[in-house]
């Protein structure tokens, strides 16, 4: 396959950054996105041109770090995947794409595509946890059953692995999809029960406080995760928020 | 014993050494803990548990990692689950069971005293992590359920769906993230250590590359902890995170820290086969999958011939033309035999002509059966009677999704195969390091004040590791071994006050750092570290990979040292220094994995035996399985960088003792 590439190119988080275009040829459908980004790297530098720059590690899908904005869409076209695993079968010989960061106010550039994530860090440090320390001689793991549609539900919304496609995906650039599935997580749990109130408040203040838009309810973070993190844990969070306020 | 080794194991029987030792070590009090600093490197659930742990005890820790968040460690990616002895299946585990299951599995090279410890915790762990919210599988009870794994026979394995890995670390992210909002841990996101600072002898010290501005920081500790994972990316292709790598474990070696067993890695059996030139990474599909999928190849050479040119189909062939060599070989542990042994096997049938893929280089991994097992029990449960094939058939598909769903979704996306209908097609890769950075009892190298935790240090999987045990080790190291015995060593640092980064030993240090990443800029050379790395990774691959000979090591020897010499006069990396440079941080960690995979030849040549992941050629049976040897090979190789070269580092020997369990031939038929 031949392409040409519209590669979004910014030195740093001052500077304005444009899009430059180059071709690469000879790219194999079995190649992964960012395998056709190594070519294209590797073909730079020999032409003496510093690479592209852009987040990614496990190159399986599990560690969230990379984060292109593939023709307007998190992720590429291809769903239920990261930039990783979309495969170049997914294009045609001789189209033109476009790449681009995670675009939102609370993601500055770093460089090139590359994102500063770690508003969202800071929004777990403000209650994405369960406070116990380590002990040798906490009770027995099965000593509370929990039922099994509430683990698995559990299970679904701690999957999240928070690369921030739906922050990017969203109009308003929302981060509810990611606060809610910690939430949930929690909130569907007995462990979670002691701290829910002040949870649901501090995360949700936090993740204001980082400059995170409102959620709007229209549903394209769900559509663009590539984790499949269901709405519903945003409903739900919702629900412990409102409970929260009553109570407190 | 070396004179230089001292492993500090406590006196007394096996099941009672770390509780007296526990009992005994030096306590720092609370008002002293708050007066010492603490170094971290590496955030996977080695770091991040070691790190969280130790601030809620109260000492100020500093956490490094090279990634943009510590969620993000390659701990993530483990996929099948996690080991305890909880024997809730009550089919007959037990600490000892773990303990002897894990000797044996590491085909009798790791060491008793800190193998039995790790047992002893592993219940602990699960507790821990299921109070932490850690959302593991449920049966319809409410209790946890297990799986079995490769090399057991027991169900001792918890697990999240395919995702353990993500699930464990994300808990200990969260317990770390805690620490890091009370402000007891400092986290330094998107550093790397580049050089270990030694003080009076001690690792008081690291030099870091911010690496977004480039800039080089010095920061100082009263000890240092290294858990920076594995160094599988010595072979280009393996299962590892493009970031991954040796740097950190590799600059403590150069800086006195001896490295262990270094020729000891393991090829996992089944990961998705390489698929072309460009590849950057292979993906492994869980060991659990070998709870269900049959493991074949054609039985005739013809028949393999013919699915290699796509005359003929998997779904073809009858049973009688299918050669299920793990359970024809292996009739006891069938298609659960440990990975060595498994991997072996493939390369075995591979090496014969029965590969099944264009490159010849792939094996089937078949669910069918299970698929028909499974919907026929749900027919069952259902009472119905008259099920039709493609009723049960769809009813074992869906059980079979929501035990594996993720990994054949993962398969489906990078072969574009549908796994529920054709079988998988497999080959082994490169998975996991079990050698590393020596240490003792308490997890302390050869240089005093430097710990080392996680898949980074030598000491609990010999020469193989089980299936399950990585998770394990990380979380025992972090949460219940750690803690306890950096006291051994800081307890006689609580009048030391901190430590200056004005001393000169941090100077020297961060300008030679400085004049390594000078030399890889100032090469001006033609050739993209990317290419050596791969050419590195086909060396090591070839000659260091599954088999190995005496005549191949010797090769390779030749070839890594040209390789070097040829990289530091014609590596291209462009950019400067101060400033982001992602290529130079390559060029810095590929430069460390050229030395390292020398020494992993120079140990691979010492070892006359062939044992656990050290295959030699010229030391196996006639019916090709692994020849051991006791007499002469029952040690621990820790090698001390000697003579400023790699290749003239010089060989101490830890004696291996076996009290509890029996050396025999590890057999599995």
């Amino acid at each position: 396959m031949n392409l040409t590439l519209k590669v979004w190119r910014q030195k740093s988080a001052q500077d304005a950054g444009k899009f430059e275009t180059y071709q690469v040829s000879d790219i194999s459908p079995d190649m992964s996105f960012l395998e056709m980004m190594d070519v294209l790297n590797e073909q730079l530098i020999s032409k003496g041109t510093e690479s592209v720059v852009f987040d990614h590690d496990c190159r399986e899908g599990i560690c969230g770090m990379c984060s292109m904005f593939i023709n307007g869409e998190a992720h590429g076209p291809d769903r239920g995947v990261t930039t990783c695993q979309l495969h170049m079968r997914k294009f045609k010989d001789g189209d033109t794409i476009t790449v681009e960061p995670w675009r939102a106010k609370a993601f500055p550039v770093v460089r090139d595509l590359m994102v500063d994530r770690s508003a969202f860090d800071r929004v777990i440090q403000a209650g994405g946890y369960i406070s116990v320390n380590t002990m040798g001689n906490l009770p027995d793991a099965n000593a509370t059953p929990i039922e099994k549609h509430d683990a698995d539900a559990a299970f679904d919304a701690a999957t999240c692995i928070g690369c921030g496609a739906c922050v990017a995906t969203c109009k308003n650039a929302s981060a509810m999809l990611f606060v809610s599935a910690k939430v949930s997580q929690f909130a569907l749990l007995p462990q979670g029960q002691v701290e829910a109130t002040d949870r649901v408040r501090n995360m949700v203040q936090q993740m204001d406080l980082e400059g995170f838009g409102n959620c709007t309810n229209t549903g394209a973070c769900e559509v663009e995760c590539p984790k499949g993190i269901s709405i519903e844990n945003i409903a739900r969070m919702n629900r412990e928020y409102l409970k929260a306020s009553i109570t407190a | 014993m070396s004179s230089k080794l001292n492993s500090r194991i406590p006196e007394g029987p096996i099941s009672e050494k770390w509780t007296k030792h526990k009992g005994t070590i030096p306590l720092v009090s609370p008002a002293n803990k708050r007066r010492i600093d603490i170094i971290v490197v590496g955030t996977g659930l080695a770091g991040s548990s070691a790190a969280a742990s130790l601030a809620e005890l109260g000492y100020n820790v500093k956490a490094f990692c090279f990634q943009d968040s510590p969620r993000r460690a390659h701990s993530i990616a483990a996929q099948g689950g996690i080991n305890a002895a909880k024997n809730y299946q009550n089919d007959g585990d037990s600490v000892f069971r773990l303990f002897y299951d894990t000797v044996k599995g590491g085909d009798y090279r790791s060491r008793e005293a800190n193998v039995h410890r790790l047992a002893e915790v592993s219940a602990s762990i699960i507790d821990q992590c299921v109070a932490q919210g850690v959302p593991f599988a449920r049966d319809y009870g409410g209790l946890l359920d297990n799986r079995s794994f490769g090399g057991v026979q027991v169900s001792r394995t918890f697990y999240a769906k395919g995702q353990t890995g993500q699930q464990l670390l994300l808990g200990a992210y969260s317990a770390l993230e805690r620490q890091v909002a009370k402000g007891r841990v400092k986290m330094y996101a998107r550093h790397e250590m580049v050089d270990l600072v030694v003080v009076d002898g001690k690792a008081r010290g690291i030099i870091a590359r911010n690496l977004v501005t480039g800039e080089l920081e010095r920061h100082s500790a009263h000890a240092v902890i290294i858990a920076s994972g594995g160094y599988g990316n010595v072979f280009y292709l393996s299962t590892n995170a493009m970031g991954s790598n040796v740097t950190a474990a590799w600059k403590a070696h150069k800086k006195g820290a001896f490295f262990a067993n270094p020729c000891f890695t393991q090829i996992h059996p089944t990961c998705i086969p390489v698929s072309g030139e460009s590849q950057s990474k292979l993906t492994l599909m869980s060991e659990s999958l070998r709870n269900d999928g049959r493991i074949w190849v054609p039985a005739s050479l013809e028949d393999a011939k013919a699915i290699r040119e796509g005359r003929l189909k998997a779904t073809d062939l009858t049973e009688e033309q299918r050669d299920y060599y793990l359970e024809r070989r292996y009739p006891a542990f069938g298609n659960l035999v440990p990975r060595d042994v498994a991997s072996r096997a493939a390369k075995e049938r591979c090496d014969a002509g029965y590969g099944v893929n264009k490159t010849g280089e792939a094996v089937y991994l078949d669910f069918s059966a299970a698929i028909m097992r499974y919907g026929q029990e749900q027919a069952n449960l259902k009472n119905m009677t008259n099920a039709s094939e493609a009723e049960i058939r769809a009813m074992g598909t869906k059980v079979v999704e929501s035990k594996y769903g993720n990994l054949f979704q993962m398969y489906e996306k990078i072969t574009d195969e549908n796994p529920y209908v054709t079988p998988m097609k497999i080959y082994p890769a490169v998975h996991y390091t079990m050698g590393g950075l020596w240490v003792d009892y308490n997890l302390m190298s050869t240089v005093p004040g430097l710990f080392v935790a996680g898949e980074a240090n030598f000491s609990d999987h010999g020469a193989n590791r089980l299936g399950a045990s990585a998770l394990m080790q990380g979380l025992a190291d972090g949460y219940f071994v750690l803690p306890y015995t950096v006291g051994t060593f800081l307890a006689d640092d609580i009048r030391t006050g901190s430590i200056s980064t004005d001393l000169p030993e941090f100077a020297e240090a961060e300008a030679a750092a400085k004049a390594r990443l000078e030399g890889f800029l100032n090469a001006n050379g033609s050739t993209p570290v990317e290419v050596f790395h791969r050419r590195l990774g086909k060396i090591v691959w070839d000659k260091i990979g599954m088999a190995r000979s005496e005549s191949g090591l010797k090769t390779a020897i030749e070839e890594i040292r040209a390789l070097r010499e040829e990289f530091y006069r014609d590596v291209k990396v462009l950019g400067g220094m101060f400033e982001m440079n992602p290529e130079l941080d390559k060029a810095n960690r590929v430069a460390d994995f050229m030395e390292l995979a020398e020494l992993m030849a120079l140990d691979a040549l010492t070892r006359n035996e062939s044992c656990g992941g050290h295959f030699r050629e010229e030391y196996q049976s006639e019916e090709g399985e692994a020849l051991r040897q006791d007499e002469e090979f029952a040690f621990v190789s820790a090698w001390e960088f000697t003579d400023n070269d790699p290749g003239k580092a010089t060989l101490h020997k830890e004696d291996l003792v076996f009290d509890n369990v029996k050396l025999v031939t590890r057999s599995y038929k």
